[in-house]
């Protein structure tokens, strides 16, 4: 079976990013960039599935400049075989789905695992997307994957616990945070990953977003706070505030 | 210009109906309606449970095609279903709108509430919005309510389905959250001193990724940037240290109380309140006081 795993490259989910004084975008400058950390903890059960024996190769897929390489680099050092790029500057989540959905036409893939949003633009839209796109099952925020004979079991998170789905395979997975711990990939893995295949090619589709930032504004600053020294002056507080019914 | 308001639970007529404006119709998923909230026809499917997102989606794409906008309270529900019905009707889509600046401008966070983002979209436009940014509607009177009848697909897909929660309001819209973080230690120290706080308060329980991490509090807990987003009048966090990820999820809150032995912690300064101490000894002694007040 052969897995394919969608790649975002992101600035790193710890960094501290403000938007540029003149609001035209974020001001990135001199951040590190990584695997969107879903996408990584997606492309870790990826190769968890292919060392288990139920996947034969995974393809790692990515939609942006020739930046995106360094992410799909760290992609085939953690056990992808192969990595696709592809040539993109409109990265709204209805493109991708629908380059996506050219793109499983190409491949056949038995399994879609990706992230189940990204941690820059927070719109957790493509896997939903996609299968309205290739009328392939879905199953969200995945925390738990068993494949057996032809369709995958689902441990998904929900808005009030956890529930189990049974999808037939070929099916999109979106991966939440307990799904895994993905692997350290140290530098020198990296490098040797280099002999691995990495192909850039155009796109697939003319399909163009109909969403476009126009203006990144900071948030609000919330009014300074206030320091009280006992847990009965903490409780008047509280009650000043008229907060509690 | 037609509006559908999808309504995933009863309880999101309120705040769609205050979203939505006058002479929308609403599409009620499950459950059925308590009052017309404004809308001139609330359509029930007749679902007993939600089905998966992606039937779901393809069950209602002939419903909600050709409208300019259909609007949704976000939930991780609402997130995997809007998005399939916008591909399935052509519409550009948005997750968690807060703002409704025109007919065509909307503001959303991103990247963790580290900004706001002013997005312009090009023809119709499903999305999901984060209640607090919405007055409610007020209950107006008995809805008018069509019966779609429209089979549930997909449904034995579910094979263990989620237990609900019960007893403590939900966090989403509770106004007064009780949050713990990491050291907590165990379930039963998160339940006793985050729960028994709570309860004394009639509000809902909530908590860091790692205390959900860790074992100590439920998944379905966790608030912030990949869990919910609360905006209760009180939020009390206990043992929280205020990563960013944790501070997308609160921001909206009135007030925000900080209990942290570490006055250095992110925290301190973004709380509202903020008291150095040690929880353990601080929270039931908070909570001694506001339950005799
Ligand atoms: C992609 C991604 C998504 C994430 N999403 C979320 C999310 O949605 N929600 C979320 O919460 N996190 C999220 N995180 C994790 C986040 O970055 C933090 O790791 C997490 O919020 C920290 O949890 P904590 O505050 O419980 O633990 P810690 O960081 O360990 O902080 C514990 C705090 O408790 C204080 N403390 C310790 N003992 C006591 C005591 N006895 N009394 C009082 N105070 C005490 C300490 O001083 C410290 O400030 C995400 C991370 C990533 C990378």
């Amino acid at each position: 079976m052969l897995i394919l795993v969608p790649i975002k490259r992101v600035v790193d989910p710890y960094a501290v990013v403000r938007p540029l004084p003149d609001g035209s975008g974020m001001d990135t400058a001199g951040q590190k960039f990584d695997i969107n950390p879903f996408d990584e903890i997606a492309l870790e059960e990826a190769v968890r599935l292919k060392e288990a024996g139920s996947a034969d190769r995974i393809v790692a897929v990515s939609w942006g400049g020739s930046e995106c390489e360094d992410q799909l680099r760290k992609a085939l050092a953690m056990g992808a075989d192969e990595a696709l790029l592809f040539e993109a500057e409109d990265l709204d989540p209805s493109v991708i789905a629908a380059e996506l959905q050219a793109l499983v036409a190409e491949l056949q893939p038995g399994l879609i695992l990706m992230g189940k949003q990204d941690t820059d633009t927070d719109h957790g839209q493509t896997p939903p997307m996609l299968a309205a796109l290739t009328g392939l099952p879905l199953a969200s925020y995945a925390a738990r994957i068993t494949i057996s004979g032809g369709s995958a079991e689902v441990v998904r998170e929900t808005d009030s616990g956890e529930e189990t789905v049974t999808v037939p395979l070929p099916a999109i997975i979106s991966a939440d945070l307990r799904l895994n711990e993905p692997r350290y990939i140290a530098l020198p893995g990296i490098i040797k990953a280099r002999s691995k295949p990495l192909t850039r090619r155009d796109r697939l589709t003319t399909a163009a977003g109909r969403t476009r930032v126009v203006a990144y504004a900071p948030p609000p600053d919330r009014e300074p706070g206030r320091r009280v020294a006992s847990v009965e002056e903490l409780a008047e507080a509280i009650q000043a505030k008229g907060v509690l019914a | 210009m037609k509006t559908i308001a999808l309504a995933l639970q009863p309880s999101d007529l309120a705040v769609l109906g205050g979203a939505c404006g006058a002479d929308s119709e609403a599409i009620l998923l499950t459950g059925a309606p308590e009052a017309s909230f404004g809308f001139t026809t609330i359509h029930c499917t007749g679902w007993e449970s939600l089905p998966p997102a992606d039937e779901a989606a393809r069950a209602l794409a002939d419903l909600v095609r050709g409208a300019d906008r259909l609007i949704a309270v976000t939930s991780m529900a609402a997130r995997e279903l809007v998005p399939g019905l916008a591909a399935h009707a052509g519409a550009a889509c948005l997750s968690d709108v807060v703002e409704i600046l025109s007919e065509t401008r909307f503001r959303r966070p991103i990247a963790a509430g580290a900004a706001f983002a002013e997005v312009e979209v090009d023809g119709p436009v499903f999305f999901t919005i984060r209640p607090s940014g919405f007055p409610a509607a007020e209950p107006t009177g008995e809805a008018s309510v069509a019966d779609l009848a429209l089979p549930a697909p997909g449904l034995e897909r579910i094979t263990v389905a989620a237990a609900r929660r019960v007893g403590r309001p939900d966090l989403a819209r509770a106004k007064v959250v009780v949050s713990g973080g990491k050291p907590l230690g165990d379930s039963e120290t998160f339940e006793r001193v985050i729960g028994g706080m709570a309860d004394a308060l009639g509000g809902a329980v909530g908590a860091t990724r790692a205390a959900v991490d860790s074992g100590i509090a439920a998944n379905e807990l966790q608030v912030g940037q990949t869990g919910k987003v609360v905006a209760p009048d009180l939020y009390i966090a206990a043992g929280i240290s205020g990563s960013t990820q944790h501070m997308a999820g609160i921001k909206d809150s009135k007030v925000i109380v900080a209990i942290n032995k570490d006055a250095d912690a992110p925290i301190c300064s973004q709380a509202d309140l903020v008291l150095v101490a040690d929880l353990f000894e601080a929270v039931p002694a908070l909570q001694k006081l506001l339950a005799s007040r």
